[in-house]
């Protein structure tokens, strides 16, 4: 189940607004799912910035390596210093303990052009 | 063009054990089970099964049957005893490898060649075209109708003796023929993972039957992708990755399933590849840092020049490194060589290493 306190992106990243203008980034279940064993995350640093729709690292599995993309804009605040150590903490929790990056939200409005829960339930059900 | 998937006689077992199914030349094979890690671990340290029904079996008897092998296979055939199997490879006539495979000696005129799944046509048709040149050998592709289960890990020979009863498991590269639960099994001492284990094959209606027991004496159900890992780790080269029709067994590295005393199919090509020197070879090297190699990267020397290619690459858990396989230049193929690996634009560095990566023998004392 896609948690309904977030929103998502086609390509399965999720973003989590959390007040004080601060979004957490992940990536779905699904896309960990697809994925299978991760075993490396290319991260970029806090203090860098990301941009929406952009690359902004990699994710290598035993099977294959993706690019992660952006779901907003916005300042690196915190990058999950757990991931360098234990990636597979994403197949294990990719809603919580599994999170990527911390961004300072640039502008709210990027958040129209994310999906539901629901649709993006459909998206990836189909 | 999109022929359905065929599938072995435990295709419903994979479902049932909630696997991911791919297609996989022309199967729809378990990919994994519960996750590749875990299956590739649980063989190193205890014990996994394979379903291994997509390869082909291909069964030769007739008084030509040593010489027509004798002449596709690079490995010796005559002085192979009955009750044993070797590992050789098919060449053509130019050298390339057709495929790898293992043949098993069942009586003085009777053999069974097991072949890669994606190799099964090439490899019949090859077998069919030479059989001509050779005469009385009558040849059956028993694919279908029986199954193929590895179970390996250092349990495997346990779990061997628990169903036979008795210790009368046989020895690496040996086979038996033997009863479980009433059902007639050759049973090789044989594997792709590095690891002790064996090979059943039985009637495509027992299969369900063995991999059940085999499940309820606690063996961890292992996907393809598992295999490929473990494989890795143990330097096995892979026909469509690491050795295709484009290399041969020199360059690969693989003289040692080449007998030079004999004729056969590619002789000619391969002594004068071996008289001239090989213009690359395959060497196994380890990276430094987290990225990972892949088929298809290029390697490059210290400085930055391209000589050559990465044909494997993955993690592999037993060692928590990046490991991969690549023909590069033969100056460069010794161990301890820096090389550069070009991971998607870094410059990643490597150092070549000594195959296997991984033995039991060196790891578990």
């Amino acid at each position: 189940m896609n948690p309904d306190d977030r929103r998502y992106t086609k390509e399965h990243e999720w973003v989590k607004v959390e007040g004080d203008g601060k979004a957490r980034i992940g990536i779905t279940a699904y896309a960990v799912e697809e994925l299978g064993d991760v075993v490396y995350f290319e991260l970029p640093n806090a203090g860098e910035s990301v941009s929406q729709a952009q690359k902004f690292g990699e994710v290598e599995s035993v099977k294959a390596v993706s690019d992660l993309f952006a779901p907003v804009s916005g300042e690196i605040l915190e990058v999950n210093p757990e991931l360098s150590n234990r990636p597979e903490a994403v197949n294990e929790d990719p809603w919580e303990k599994g999170w990527l990056l911390v961004v300072r939200l640039q502008d709210d409005a990027e958040l129209g052009g994310t999906m539901s829960a629901q649709e993006y339930s459909d998206l990836t059900s189909t | 063009m999109n022929a359905p998937l065929k599938r072995t006689p435990l295709f419903a077992s994979h479902e049932a054990l909630g696997a991911r199914l791919v297609p996989f030349a022309g199967w729809g094979m378990p990919i994994q089970y519960q996750g590749i890690l875990a299956e590739a671990r649980a063989v190193r340290s205890a014990s996994g099964i394979f379903d291994v029904s997509h390869m082909g079996r291909f069964f030769l008897q007739g008084s030509a049957a040593t010489a027509l092998l004798e002449w596709v296979v690079t490995n010796g055939v005559s002085d192979l005893e009955p009750g044993r199997a070797r590992y050789t490879l098919l060449c053509n006539e130019a050298g390339g490898i057709l495929d790898d495979a293992i043949f098993y000696r069942l009586e003085e005129n009777q053999y069974l060649l097991v072949a890669n799944a994606a190799n099964t046509q090439t490899i019949w048709n090859w077998l069919q075209h030479w059989t001509r040149r050779f005469g009385e050998v009558e040849m059956a592709d028993r694919t279908n109708e029986t199954a193929m289960i590895a179970c390996q890990g250092p349990d495997a020979s346990g779990f061997l003796e628990t169903l036979l009863g008795a210790d009368v498991a046989p020895r690496p590269f040996r086979f038996a023929q033997v009863d479980i639960g009433g059902a007639p099994v050759m049973v090789a001492r044989t594997g792709y993972t590095g690891e002790d284990g064996f090979e059943a094959i039985l009637d495509a209606e027992q299969a369900v039957g063995l991999w059940a027991r085999l499940l309820g004496l606690g063996a961890v159900p292992c996907g393809l992708g598992a295999r490929d890992v473990l494989r890795l780790e143990a330097g096995l080269p892979l026909h469509g990755n690491d050795i295709d029709t484009e290399t041969n067994p020199v360059e690969a590295g693989l003289e040692r399933f080449v007998r030079w005393d004999k004729d056969f199919c590619g002789a000619e090509a391969l002594r004068r590849a071996k008289e001239e020197g090989p213009r690359r070879l395959l060497a196994g090297f380890r990276v430094d840092g987290r990225n990972i190699p892949r088929p298809g990267y290029d390697i490059q020397n210290i400085d930055g020049r391209r000589v050559g290619t990465a044909t494997s690459g993955g993690y592999s858990p037993s060692l928590d490194t990046n490991i991969g396989l690549g023909y590069v230049d033969p100056a460069l193929a010794t161990p301890d060589t820096t090389l550069v690996i070009d991971i998607r634009g870094r410059s990643i560095e490597a150092q070549v290493v000594a195959l296997p990566f991984y033995s039991r023998r060196r790891m578990k004392p």
